[in-house]
């Protein structure tokens, strides 16, 4: 089983999100990932996935301030799934 | 003193700190009063790149809440329009001097060249003792309506040396600026926006329709409430000649020296040219048969002179286009002889035969 | 790395942690602006209010805002505001300075409002040494009349009016109005960055609190210039918004500091 740590988490704004992707490669783990569907506004918006390190590069690069970033006080282990 | 000089005195006395200006004649004269002025009492003094940064300098300035001029003359105005029109929109108190060459800068000051619905109000002293009350006056009514106030003067006025004491006049206590920025609302939700076109802080909707029209309202006020004229003679008169600034010396003094000869005639002086004298040129017009612009140029305040007769007695023009080889002064109609023989032509002629212009 | 579990970014973490960083500058009202999407200018003004806290400026900073895209945020940034015309705001910042001497004023201008209608303005206030921060938005476009070319449009860069790329014997050459202001003896500092990436977000917060600290020691003239993204105005898709700039426009406008008061004698 593989397993996962994530030293940091984000909280994204699905509605605020325009869905530009500059996030995705600013993201130095490479967590985040477009979404197949879309919010309201018709944009696909990010999702994130184990592995974040907290280090709040997509909350830098966001234009539309969507995220917010928390750093763990302690490693936050995911289980994987074979 | 000089004229320049005096204005520029007067305005320190009255308070200002700032001014911005590019030489130009014959308003250059003002500039290097205010440059000689202004550092002794704390102030400053720019000599701007060009006339579109002086305004701009006297813009920020202004903003900050303090007392601010520039100037010009009239070519040096036109490169201004665009900033003195947003600069009334914005409602800030700006003081413009234009040493004009000549009397043809009267459409530019009150229609105004830039875009848009603004007035400002328009102050044409006829001589330096009066530039040096008006000039007071000018930094008063700027700060009391929140709105530009304009000095027209000219090349005479800027020019000319007299005998004049620069004395403060009494004025009523203005309101606060609590408009002004000087950043200490920052990060409060309520820091300022001077704007010209309504926008507000945490408001994404703008509404400038609304907020052009309560600046209408605002200038339709001072209509009612700034008006100034002068006039003297007018009870019998049969001819009542209209003049203003510099050309209203030479009108008052050649209707005084006709009426000793017993001529019916009188005259009658904007000082306000925004907002004009209507009522009391429609006043005129009732009582006598006719009436006589005297300005120097093709045809600008008569305008507003015929508005206010609206058709109850003829209006002929009887100045003209005057300077000299350099264009920038004194020309030969700026004579008391030739304003006297225009006068006594037109009384003799009579109403009926009242041509639309002298030739 | 695992791909297959989405995590839940709708809530803030139940695992005891500690924010990092605001979401949005606290200066910044309100929750949302209608710029395109992957438009750099919001980064540029969130690096700007930032600076001026880190410069504990808040209560005493005025700006003067231009026109273009990024005048939408004068409604927005709370701070005492000037809005200016389209390439005056040099000129009206320099009023405010001279009254209010004691106040960090900086301008906020875009490359159409700053190179094109006000390069005299901004050229003479530098050369003066006015102790005013000038900060230019630079895509190369006039992004809110519909993205037509500007004085800094870099050569092969597209714009409306230049679909097959600048091309110097039709359209002439760009101004690196950086580079000519940090020639001014006036400029006490100049620097040039860009938003592309979280490394020049970064460095842009730096460059605009250097500035501040140079406006504030009284060295004179400080000017930052970012590069920002236009997808709309170059005609690419908003992912592809870091590479342009960072192939067109950035290899004409070169990052980096221009000018430092430690350079002058």
């Amino acid at each position: 089983m593989e397993r996962v740590e994530s030293r940091g988490t984000v909280t994204i704004d699905r509605e605020r999100c325009k869905g530009c992707e500059l996030c995705i490669p600013a993201c130095p783990p490479r967590v985040l990932a477009m979404s197949s569907d879309v919010n309201g506004m018709g944009f696909r918006v990010p999702e994130l996935y184990p592995g974040c390190t907290g280090c709040g590069a997509c909350l830098l690069v966001c234009p539309d301030f969507v995220f917010e970033v928390f750093a763990f006080d302690a490693p936050v282990v995911h289980e994987g799934t074979s | 003193m000089e004229g320049s000089e005096a204005i520029a005195e007067a305005a320190v006395l009255a308070g200002c700190r700032f001014f911005a200006g590019y030489p130009m004649t014959p308003f250059t004269e003002v500039l290097e009063g205010f440059a000689s002025k202004l550092p002794a009492v704390g102030g400053t003094c720019i000599n701007a790149e060009s006339e579109i940064e002086a305004v701009g300098m006297a813009w920020g300035a202004v903003a900050t809440g303090a007392r601010a001029a520039t100037g010009s003359t009239g070519q040096g105005l036109s490169l201004m329009q665009e900033s003195l029109s947003e600069i009334t929109r914005a409602e800030l108190p700006l003081v413009v001097f234009n040493m004009a060459r000549g009397q043809a800068d009267y459409y530019q000051a009150t229609r105004g060249g830039g875009h848009g619905d603004y007035r400002h109000i328009v102050l044409a002293p006829m001589d330096i003792g009066e530039a040096v009350a008006l000039t007071q006056t000018a930094f008063d009514l700027a700060f009391r309506w929140r709105n530009p106030v304009l000095v027209y003067g000219d090349y005479l006025l800027a020019h000319t040396c007299e005998a004049v004491a620069i004395e403060p006049l009494p004025f009523d206590p203005l309101p606060e600026t609590d408009w002004a920025v000087d950043g200490r609302l920052g990060g409060s939700g309520r820091s300022r926006l001077l704007n010209s076109i309504g926008m507000q802080k945490g408001r994404g909707e703008i509404d400038p329709e609304r907020f052009w029209k309560r600046i209408q309202a605002k200038h339709d006020e001072i209509a009612r409430r700034e008006v100034r004229f002068d006039s003297d003679h007018l009870e019998d008169a049969e001819l009542v000649v209209v003049a203003f600034g510099s050309a209203a010396r030479f009108v008052r003094y050649a209707v005084g020296q006709l009426r000793e000869r017993g001529a019916r005639v009188g005259w009658l002086r904007p000082i306000t040219l925004w907002p004009f004298c209507s009522d009391a040129v429609a006043r005129a017009a009732e009582g006598a048969a006719q009436l006589a612009v005297y300005e120097l140029n093709a045809g600008q305040m008569i305008d507003d002179v015929r508005l206010a007769v609206l058709g109850r007695a003829p209006v002929t023009a009887i100045g003209g286009i005057s300077t000299d080889t350099s264009g920038f002064g004194v020309g030969s109609l700026l004579d008391a002889d030739v304003v006297m023989r225009r006068i006594e032509a037109l009384l003799e002629r009579g109403p009926e035969a009242s041509p639309d212009r002298e030739a | 790395m695992t791909r297959d579990r989405i995590l839940d970014t709708a809530t803030p973490p139940e695992a005891p942690s500690r924010r990092v960083g605001p979401r949005k500058p606290d200066l910044l009202l309100g929750d949302s602006h209608h710029l395109c999407p992957g438009c750099g200018e919001p980064l540029a003004v969130r690096a700007l209010l930032e600076s001026i806290e880190a410069v504990a400026a808040r209560q005493a900073a005025i700006g003067v805002v231009g026109i273009g895209c990024y005048t939408t945020f004068s409604g927005s940034m709370d701070v005492d505001l000037v809005q200016a015309l389209h390439g005056r705001a040099p000129s009206v910042a320099t009023g405010v300075k001279r009254m209010r001497p004691e106040s960090l004023v900086f301008t906020l201008q875009g490359d159409g409002d700053m190179v094109n209608e006000g390069l005299q303005e901004v050229i003479h206030t530098a050369a003066r040494g006015e102790g005013v921060t000038c900060v230019l938005l630079n895509n190369g476009v006039f992004g809110e009349t519909g993205g037509h070319m500007t004085a800094t449009t870099a050569l092969g860069q597209r714009t409306k009016n230049t679909l097959e790329g600048r091309d110097a014997g039709y359209h002439g050459y760009p101004i690196l109005i950086g580079d000519l202001l940090a020639q001014l003896e006036g400029t006490a500092f100049a620097a040039r960055t860009s938003v592309h990436d979280a490394a020049g977000v970064a460095r842009t917060r730096r460059m605009l609190t250097r500035a501040f600290e140079v406006q504030q020691q009284g060295q004179g003239f400080s000017f930052v210039e970012v590069l920002t993204m236009c997808p709309t105005g170059w005609f690419v898709p908003t992912a592809e918004g870091p590479q342009y700039m960072d192939e067109v426009l950035g290899r004409v406008h070169v990052t980096g500091v221009l000018k430092d008061p430690s350079a002058r004698a």
